[in-house]
């Protein structure tokens, strides 16, 4: 772990992929900032946000959910500059986490979700669904960590990255990270990355639909998946509105 | 309406389009019949413009115009509408959200005021309902889930909601019972049957033909046109083959 002042380095492995350069451009201050939420037993928490901008931005959040709680974040990073939404979850029993992310952008910036997802009583559960799309040298990472705790059993934890590169210059990096110390206990994980389907934009253009159109009605059912457990329709819209702002101008 | 002159085309270097001459007037359905390989899909991917397909000669034009000069969607938008033999899968976006964006995509590309979402819903289900297609079906995903055949009939009532005023139709019969090849028949014939309108019906089989009942036949074999004539040239290659057809000609 680097020392309080210090910047982390690449060769932590939650920060492997981040912009270290752009985080000192933070200032090693950040990386101490959390913001701390505790969710009742028995309660619902949800936020959504949306993160990034022209400069470097680092969030940090830790939750802390009770028995029987829920807690939903749901985010699109459409940073044009380092952006990384960091979240710590320890889920109390029978608690639940859901969150949705979307990154999108070219440029050449680095986008991140990184969450650590602490089952640390039974019957808890967790499900995650990044979807990145990038092109230029744009980048995006979903560095996911789940840890089982001895006696949480009949946990319950999902993790189902995407990534669409719109160009041969842009990444998307998936990491998930499992370390389960209970024996009844169902992790999944799924990685994929892909490129637009040709023969689906071809079908569209036949219809009439222009190339920029048929991108961006692929892109927005390819996202929706991220926010399909929104249950608020009214910031759904803004998630996506963003994220589809954001793919305007971006290469066909 | 649409006229073909020495067409030549060709895939991944592969020369499959030969000198190939074709005019279809308004008004006209001519049904293009030819044995595996001739070119006929090609022919179809030609016209609606699917990339990896090169013209290396020849031109086309459809009403008047250069049709090489017009991206796909601007050859939709000018009254070309192609149906695909594999009609494609679309997961996550609705046949409604899409058809509605296609439509109002070649509305304003003609200067129209767009559908709102009433008048749109309204055309649908007269569409919907005249190739016998389920509404429902068209609230999923587009071609999702769906059998060859319903993907047919889906076809066709994205023709029947886009109207075009020329349908180059490849292999619309190919996966259809024959009870669906009627429904799809008649909804052709319902759609693009007009004097303003013209039709190209890429067949392998009579049976299409006794439903939509062509005005011209061609027989496209090597990459070209090599015989034209009435409705009866279909029934004789029903019941002679290529091959002896051919060897008359």
């Amino acid at each position: 772990m680097p020392e309080a002042d210090a910047l982390p380095t690449r060769r932590d492995e939650a920060w492997r992929y981040a912009d270290i350069d752009a985080l000192a451009r933070i200032g090693a201050d950040a990386i101490n900032e959390w913001r701390e939420i505790t969710v009742a037993a028995g309660e619902t928490w949800r936020e959504t946000m949306v993160v990034g901008s022209d400069n470097p931005e680092l969030r940090r959040i830790r939750l802390t959910v009770g028995d029987g709680a829920r807690a939903e974040l749901f985010a699109t990073n459409v940073g044009d500059d380092f952006t990384r939404l960091e979240v710590e979850v320890t889920l109390g029993e029978g608690a639940h986490f859901e969150f949705g992310g979307v990154t999108i952008g070219g440029g050449d910036a680095v986008r991140e979700f990184v969450t650590t997802t602490v089952h640390a009583e039974p019957n808890g559960t967790s499900n995650q669904t990044v979807r990145s799309v990038h092109w230029g040298t744009g980048t995006g990472n979903f560095l996911g960590e789940i840890k089982v705790a001895r006696h949480a059993q009949k946990t319950d934890a999902a993790q189902d990255f995407k990534g669409l590169l719109l160009e041969a210059g842009a990444s998307a990096n998936a990491v998930p990270q499992l370390e389960i110390f209970a024996d009844d206990v169902k992790c999944a994980h799924g990685a994929t990355v892909g490129q637009l389907d040709e023969s689906a934009r071809f079908y569209m253009g036949a219809r009439g639909l222009s190339p920029e159109l048929a991108q961006r009605l692929l892109v927005q059912a390819f996202l929706g998946d991220a926010f399909v457990e929104l249950d608020d329709e009214d910031s759904r819209t803004v998630l996506l509105d963003t994220a589809l702002k954001a793919l305007e101008g971006a290469a066909l | 309406m649409l006229a073909i002159e020495n067409l030549h085309a060709e895939i991944g270097g592969k020369a499959i389009l030969k000198g190939l001459n074709l005019e279809v007037a308004a008004g006209e359905v001519h049904a293009i019949m030819g044995p595996n390989g001739a070119g006929k899909s090609t022919l179809a991917n030609v016209l609606g413009g699917k990339p990896d397909y090169e013209v290396t000669g020849g031109s086309v034009t459809f009403k008047g115009a250069n049709l090489f000069d017009l991206e796909p969607h601007e050859r939709a938008a000018t009254g070309l509408f192609l149906g695909f033999q594999y009609p494609v899968e679309i997961p996550g976006v609705s046949n409604v959200q899409f058809l509605r964006e296609a439509a109002n995509a070649q509305r304003k590309y003609r200067g129209e005021e767009p559908l709102s979402g009433g008048e749109f819903l309204k055309l649908a289900k007269e569409k919907a309902g005249l190739l016998k297609l389920d509404m429902e079906m068209l609230k999923r995903q587009v071609n999702v889930g769906f059998s060859g055949g319903e993907k047919k009939r889906a076809e066709m009532v994205q023709m029947g909601i886009l109207d075009p005023s020329f349908a180059v139709l490849d292999e619309t019969d190919s996966g259809l019972d024959i009870d669906a090849l009627r429904v799809v028949g008649d909804g052709i014939n319902a759609i693009m049957r007009a004097p303003d309108k013209g039709v190209l019906l890429i067949t392998h089989y009579q049976r299409l033909l006794d439903v939509v009942k062509p005005d011209r036949v061609s027989i496209l074999a090597g990459g070209r046109i090599v015989q034209t004539g009435g409705p009866e040239l279909a029934l004789r290659l029903e019941d002679e083959g290529y091959d002896a057809v051919m060897a008359d000609a």
